[in-house]
């Protein structure tokens, strides 16, 4: 049996770790390669680097620390941040990543993922989406993306279910109401769409208390939660995590 | 001094990191006579079967005669699934026929592709998992596995709804379905046994 998994997320601007609340208000985190390094040392499972400046100037950045994290980190690691072409992902693969992640562009060209899951197999294309709760309609979510600044209109569940098909092999998803506000996930968004897919879905935005990715896994259904907040400022480090999720049932590579 | 097999097949570059973090000198090369030279070999691979072998080329039949003749060998992922005689994966074709048995499709009652972390139990004599407790988890990322039919090879299995071949020695050749270079200190581990076995063989 697969065991759920603890997936530390860095959000990387201009080099170093940031980590803001609903996606602003920003605080330096630390050092991109050191942090992976700890993380990985502690017992994660995986590690996201998101580079969120994501400009062309960026691009060279991305790919340099692509490969310093690679010849440090001995997990596997996803890479996203304004990815819109195959041979993008072929350079960050080839860098050392094991899988990349893909938001904006996805929404712009579906066919983007059917390309990249032909050339590289679905286990490395991760569809990132950032949802925010419809005010008008309950229990619905919005495909938001341009780091979460741009509504599209489309529907979260139906989107993930479209994005299964195409070629994602994972969906990573962000609730962007309660990123960064520690006060748990979005379990309703988190079962909607893991009842809907067959892919693994990870949780990510909001966790604060241990309890919360205990919630995440049995009550949203999720593969695996995402964190940043509470590793980074060391609220509670990869083991305590792990250690809480065996002691109440959950699978867990110890 | 290991060879790492360079032949054009995704993130090679890993397996010579880990290598070189645990202070193995690995040299990363498609040349027949670095090959020969090499204490050992590894087989790396993220690709799709068919591509893989023929990205090999003339070189499937140096490293099956070295292997052969008791060269260490280490295949990884694909390059494991190359030590079998044949695979499924997108149309039939032949491998490297050291081990007997086929590599065929997870079936389809599991999620696929097997990704993520799975325990893996060692029987106690398979010297890659020397000096490690009898069940360690590591890191897989495949769709197909190898169905071992050969008596005369040991093997290590994990539970996906099925026993699953995870790790497989043969005299001194050597496989495993999960990625080492990926699973953290369990890996690392595996990739340092590896090394010493090849240093064992070469003094």
């Amino acid at each position: 049996m697969l065991t759920k998994r603890i997936i530390p997320c860095l959000d990387v601007k201009d080099g170093r770790v940031v980590k803001g609340v609903n996606f602003v208000n920003l605080r330096d985190a630390g050092d991109p390669v050191e942090l992976g390094k700890r993380y990985s040392d502690e017992g994660a499972d995986e590690l996201v680097f998101l580079d969120i400046t994501a400009t062309i100037r960026s691009r060279k950045t991305i790919v340099e620390l692509v490969e310093k994290v690679a010849e440090n980190v001995f997990i596997p690691f996803t890479v996203g941040g304004g990815i819109s072409s195959v041979d993008q992902i072929d350079e960050l693969l080839r860098s050392g990543a094991e899988k990349v992640s893909l938001n904006t562009a996805a929404v712009q060209n579906p066919n983007l993922l059917t390309e990249a899951a032909q050339r590289f197999g679905n286990q490395c294309v991760v569809l990132a989406i950032d949802a925010r709760r419809c005010k008008e309609r309950k229990g619905h979510w919005q495909v938001t993306v341009k780091a979460g600044s741009e509504p599209t209109g489309l529907d979260v569940v139906e989107w993930a279910v479209k994005a299964e098909k195409l070629g994602a092999g994972e969906i990573l998803l962000t609730s962007m109401d309660a990123d960064g506000t520690k006060a748990g996930y979005d379990n309703e968004l988190n079962k909607a769409v893991s009842d809907a897919v067959n892919i693994p879905v990870i949780a990510s935005g909001g966790a604060g208390e241990l309890e919360h990715l205990y919630d995440a896994i049995v009550k949203g259904g999720a593969d695996a939660v995402l964190m940043a907040s509470i590793t980074h400022f060391e609220n509670y480090t990869i083991t305590q995590m792990k250690e809480y999720l065996a002691s109440r049932g959950i699978p867990m590579n110890l | 001094m290991l060879v790492v097999i360079d032949y054009n097949v995704g993130n090679v570059k890993s397996v010579c990191n880990a290598f070189r973090h645990i202070g193995c000198e690995a040299k990363l090369s498609c040349s027949p006579e670095d090959i020969k030279n090499a204490a050992g070999l590894v087989l790396p691979g993220v690709a799709a079967f068919g591509y893989a072998i023929s990205a090999l080329g003339p070189l499937a039949g140096l490293i099956k005669k070295l292997a052969l003749a008791g060269k260490p060998l280490l295949g990884i992922c694909v390059g494991y699934q190359m030590l079998f005689d044949q695979s499924v994966e997108y149309g039939s074709h032949k491998g490297l026929g050291l081990i007997s048995g086929n590599v065929v499709p997870i079936p389809d009652t599991q999620v696929i592709p097997h990704m993520g972390w799975n325990l893996v139990k060692f029987p106690r004599d398979m010297d890659l998992f020397a000096d490690l407790p009898k069940e360690k988890h590591f890191y897989f990322a495949h769709s197909f596995y190898a169905d071992v039919a050969d008596p005369g090879a040991k093997i290590a299995y994990t539970d996906y709804g099925f026993q699953l071949p995870a790790s497989v020695q043969k005299d001194t050749i050597y496989g495993t379905q999960f990625h080492p270079e990926k699973s953290g200190n369990a890996g690392l581990k595996v990739l340092e046994n590896f090394s010493k076995i090849c240093k064992r063989k070469a003094t």
